[in-house]
């Protein structure tokens, strides 16, 4: 995982709430066995005119100019800031790589659905939960100013705008920790090997229904 | 100190426990899918890990497969190569998989309470947001992204915080013609699609004593439609029953032992949620959704709200851009929606019980004219041959509707099976997001019932009105 320690980008305002994880990466690009490349599709329906499909080259499809990732002066975003209970909807983690692979690493919002949330965290997307009345001083800052930024820096868990406003958000320390140094969760776990094998021990002694499986 | 039910469950399941809180869960039972796994298994084999317990891994493709014939295979190459990498991926791990061609075939979230792989006090993961469904049988049963599917093939666990308590009770005795499907689409108008982020649900109280299984499984399965990880209800002697005999059921002094546990599988008196909502069965009527939300739902005896009465502007818009892309007007009766198709399966409603309730309304009856499509898809093989052996079939088809094979078809339309831009449909799924169901497609959800009676009069009907 790439690690996230400080960020400075432009800011792409999708004034939308409830958006979905079918609406970040539609169905017909799950079918991909990989793991990246989603970055093209991402809001295929919204950012492009015509019906995608997987294997089709997207530099020639038509683009939707009303859509906001469309806009000239969004491009090259790198934070997301969006409305209240963003990515919810499926458990596709093909939404976090979508996003990532556009060139997103922070997404704001006043709040996120908590299956995506988890993902995000374990693809170096750092999701930020603000105000709603933060968040709407972001969007009119952002409409107002045209290349505007913020500087997110995950270490000292501050935002700061344009106008050096700086805006403190939280964050789990343990996700921090992770995000701020890459970390493979999976090796972090099987430090845990002795403890896993003795809760083992203890359940098959307990509830040894649940290692006396039946295979087919 | 008096526990909730999830408090239980969580306790049984902690392996270790950092000071923060951060937890690492262990999992006792694992379903894979073809769309969430490949590059999970991708991961394993580039850290040269294996499976910790393969055993507790059941695996079925269901997204991607045909619902029509099979014996040519998949069609779309892209389709198929996701099934066929499901297929070497178990086999090369040694995981136990019901492939496209076993009678056992299925929706993820049938076939593991048909199985009795899903048992009472279990912890049961999937990559896949509607695990929540297996909550109906007293588990802590949640949806996990790819990454998290790695780690728990790899560790048997998870890395979780624990999630707040929330009771929904539902009081009074359930309406004849209410379904377990009616009840959550309330419960989400009523809460909103974030209402139960943060929280696990149980769900208790008369009505959903009243509900067999499969209306539980029904109401857990959107659990997630309400923000909430996990939905689950108490164990009851429905639950023991449902679960007896089945294959991965345990069996003999097992089964004795594993009874007296989940016995103990329910909410203790005094145990402290951190939020209750109360509903009555008895005011819920059957419920239609009108927009692109979960939470854009009202009774069939409304009318298309009206975005001009909503004074919140985020809203408001919302509102506004859910009846343009939905093609319908403010105040419009629901009862004068009329579908173009008719879809009746998914892992919400494509149970014995579903098919039985669906063609009840299609006996003796036709599909309208209006109707381009009207298609029953079981959510298993087993499910499927057992309405056969009822001739659920014959009602279907003699109606006028299609009988399909097994699979998630036109819930998310990764298959054949899909809504063309601007196409109206009833169906018995999840979500009604813009897209889900094809693009430009446009999704009412209602109950299976519901959704018959639709496909024969050719719009939406009360069905408390019709014999």
């Amino acid at each position: 995982m790439e690690k996230f320690n400080k960020l400075t980008g432009i800011v792409v305002p999708l004034d939308r709430a409830n958006v979905d994880t079918d609406a970040i990466i539609p169905k017909q690009f799950l079918k991909s066995i990989k793991r990246s490349g989603f970055g093209p599709n991402l809001f295929d329906e919204w950012r492009y005119l015509d019906h995608g499909e997987p294997g089709m080259d997207n530099s020639q499809r038509p683009l939707n100019p009303d859509f906001i990732l469309n806009e000239p002066r969004y491009q090259g975003g790198s934070v997301l800031l969006a409305r209240k209970n963003f990515g919810c909807g499926s458990s596709r983690e093909h939404a976090p790589w979508a996003l990532e692979d556009y060139g997103f690493r922070a997404i704001i919002a006043p709040s996120f659905a908590d299956i995506f949330f988890n993902n995000a965290f374990k693809n170096g997307l750092l999701p930020i939960v603000l105000s709603e009345q933060q968040v709407e001083q972001l969007f009119k800052e952002v409409e107002a100013q045209p290349g505007y930024q913020l500087t997110i820096d995950l270490q000292q868990q501050t935002i700061t705008t344009p106008g050096a406003d700086t805006i403190a958000f939280d964050v789990d320390a343990f996700r921090k920790h992770c995000l701020l140094n890459g970390l493979d969760d999976i090796g972090l776990t099987l430090q845990h090997t002795d403890a896993i094998r003795a809760y083992e021990d203890r359940r098959r002694q307990e509830a040894p229904w649940l290692f006396n499986v039946a295979s087919s | 100190m008096a526990k909730t039910l999830y408090d239980k469950l969580w306790d049984d399941h902690v392996v270790h426990q950092d000071e923060n809180g951060t937890t690492l869960l262990y999992i006792d039972r694992h379903l894979v899918h073809e769309v969430t796994s490949p590059q999970a298994f991708e991961g394993l084999r580039m850290a040269g890990r294996k499976p910790w317990n393969s055993s507790s891994v059941l695996a079925s493709p269901d997204h991607n497969v045909p619902t029509t014939d099979r014996s040519k295979g998949i069609s779309d190459e892209v389709s198929r190569i996701q099934v066929e990498t499901l297929d070497r991926n178990c086999a090369d791990f040694g995981i136990t998989e019901f492939r496209m061609d076993d009678v056992r075939q299925g929706i993820v979230h049938v076939i593991g309470p048909e199985e009795g792989a899903t048992l009472p006090g279990m912890t049961v993961v999937c990559g896949d947001s509607h695990t929540s469904t297996h909550g109906a049988f007293g588990a802590l049963a949640f949806g996990i992204g790819t990454s998290e599917v790695e780690h728990v093939l790899a560790t048997q666990c998870l890395i979780q915080k624990k999630s707040k308590n929330m009771l929904i009770r539902i009081d009074g005795s359930i309406p004849t013609g209410i379904t377990g499907k009616d009840i959550v689409l309330a419960i989400i108008g009523r809460i909103g699609t974030a209402g139960g982020t943060g929280y696990a649900i149980e769900f208790g109280g008369q009505a959903i004593q009243e509900l067999s299984l499969e209306g539980r499984m029904s109401l857990c399965n959107m659990a997630i439609e309400a923000g909430a990880r996990a939905g689950m209800v108490a164990v009851d002697q429905k639950t023991i029953d449902y679960v007896k005999g089945r294959p991965y059921a345990p069996q003999g002094e097992d089964w004795d032992k594993a009874v007296g546990y989940w016995q103990t599988l329910h909410t203790d008196e005094g145990a402290y949620f951190d939020a209750i909502l109360e509903l009555n069965a008895e005011d819920i009527k059957p419920q239609v959704t009108w927009g692109t939300s979960p939470e854009m739902v009202v009774t069939i005896a409304d009318r298309v709200p009206d975005p001009q009465a909503e004074s919140d502007p985020v809203k408001r818009e919302g509102m506004q851009r859910a009846l343009d892309y939905m093609g319908l007007d403010a105040n419009t009766p629901i009862t004068a929606i009329a579908p173009d198709k008719v879809f009746i399966g998914s892992c919400t409603n494509s149970r014995i019980e579903d098919l039985r309730a669906a063609a009840a309304i299609a006996r003796g009856r036709k599909v309208a004219a209006n109707i381009k499509l009207a298609m029953v898809v079981p959510g298993s093989g087993l499910v499927k041959k057992q309405a056969e052996e009822e001739g659920l079939d014959k009602i279907f088809t003699a109606a006028g509707f299609e009988w399909r094979e097994p699979g998630c078809s036109m819930c998310l339309a990764m298959n054949a099976d899909r809504l063309e831009p601007g196409e109206r449909c009833a169906s018995t799924s999840n979500r009604n997001f813009e897209g889900r169901q094809g693009q430009g497609g446009r999704t009412h959800l209602v109950s299976p019932a519901m959704a018959a009676a639709a496909a024969v009069n050719g719009h939406f009907v009360d069905i408390r009105n019709v014999d």
